[in-house]
């Protein structure tokens, strides 16, 4: 089994069978997220656009990709990584996003879960599943970082796998008014003091990106979130896994089916959106008197 | 009977896979207890597809898809 372009050794087989190189794997990557963003309106000239960066292999990858895109689609580039201070992990994807930055001449921005708060996530976690308050907390200072750096959209490296996990999450909670705020542009519509949020690797595979950050040689460590395991995130996920495995292109067609229904789904839930106040205690955008990541840090 | 040495990253644990004839990645990430759809494997440093067929004396990784974060 080759290249099926030009016959060199494969890194790569998608659903299908077919068989790419390391350059033709590239390509075929990059083409798909510029087709991406540009089918989607994802990135317009002039914006501004702030990658949420962790370190790890889809935001390293989203923020090369993009700084490559940069010239050609005309939009200027920061980052901004929130940690949260979970220890063995979180240190090593700041290295390793500091120097991807250094390497970029991308400017950096880092807000401390610790600094902000005087808790981080180790601490919250004895009180609280971790996963939960740190979801609501990096959504938090994401927005608000991005909001101080200008920028007018935020792009995550959420990936096909992440959407397809998602969406499976609130079909099991019986919750898809939290499916109608998915998509590749994220948010029922534009609302005051928040950013909206992009993915530009929203039909990219998580395994795909992996392979990706590998053969551009980006400096990633391959290294899991302590956390990952306890979530009802990773056992949805590695359910969707070994249906892919059974059936390949399992998860491109939860993906497609949601898309198609989206439509339906933002207008459905546009009539019962509840209005936007500020935060009686740190005044952030909230559909409460106090939002929930005032609630969780109980100040 | 041959036998490697496989080193699954995620867990930083190494595992010995023996066997007679010849084995493809897809064999080995399998007797490694995981599912090829969550591994890219890594032979000598480069990334090798499931279909790779093992040989003697190759440094093989497994790089776990699951990051989280």
């Amino acid at each position: 089994m080759a290249c099926k372009v030009c016959a060199n050794q494969p890194v790569y087989v998608n659903q299908n069978g077919v068989s790419l190189c390391k350059n033709h794997f590239i390509k075929f990557f990059e083409k798909k997220v510029y087709k991406t963003i540009t089918q989607y309106k994802l990135i317009e000239k002039d914006d501004h656009i702030v990658v949420a960066l962790s370190g790890g292999k889809d935001s390293a990858s989203l923020l090369f990709l993009l700084a490559k895109l940069q010239y050609q689609l005309h939009f200027s580039l920061s980052a901004l990584l929130i940690d949260e201070g979970i220890k063995g992990y979180r240190e090593v994807t700041v290295k390793d996003a500091k120097k991807l930055c250094k390497q970029l001449k991308i400017p950096l921005k880092i807000i401390s879960f610790k600094k902000e708060t005087g808790k981080t996530v180790d601490v919250l976690s004895q009180v609280m599943n971790p996963c939960a308050g740190c979801g609501v907390l990096r959504r938090y200072f994401l927005n608000k970082g991005a909001r101080l750096l200008r920028g007018s959209k935020v792009a995550t490296g959420h990936n096909l796998d992440d959407e397809a996990q998602a969406f499976m999450m609130n079909v099991l909670k019986g919750n898809l008014e939290l499916s109608a705020k998915l998509g590749p542009k994220s948010g029922l519509m534009e609302q005051e003091g928040f950013v909206a949020r992009i993915k530009p690797f929203y039909f990219m595979l998580e395994k795909e990106v992996l392979i990706y950050a590998h053969v551009r040689g980006l400096p990633v460590t391959f290294i899991e979130c302590p956390n990952t395991k306890a979530s009802f995130r990773n056992e949805v996920g590695r359910l969707l896994n070994e249906v892919e495995q059974k059936y390949p292109g399992s998860k491109h067609g939860i993906v497609q089916s949601f898309l198609s229904v989206l439509p339906v789904l933002k207008k459905h839930f546009a009539g019962q959106k509840q209005s936007l106040r500020s935060c009686t205690k740190c005044g952030e955008p909230s559909v409460k008197d106090v939002c929930r990541a005032c609630q969780i840090l109980k100040r | 009977m041959r036998s490697l040495h496989v080193l699954i990253e995620r867990s930083g644990k190494k595992v010995k896979v023996v066997w007679r004839n010849d084995i493809s990645m897809k064999d080995v990430i399998i007797a490694a207890g995981c599912n090829p759809v969550e591994i890219v494997p890594v032979v000598n440093g480069e990334i090798v597809t499931d279909a790779y067929k093992i040989k003697e004396k190759d440094k093989i990784e497994l790089l776990s898809v699951v990051s989280g974060g």
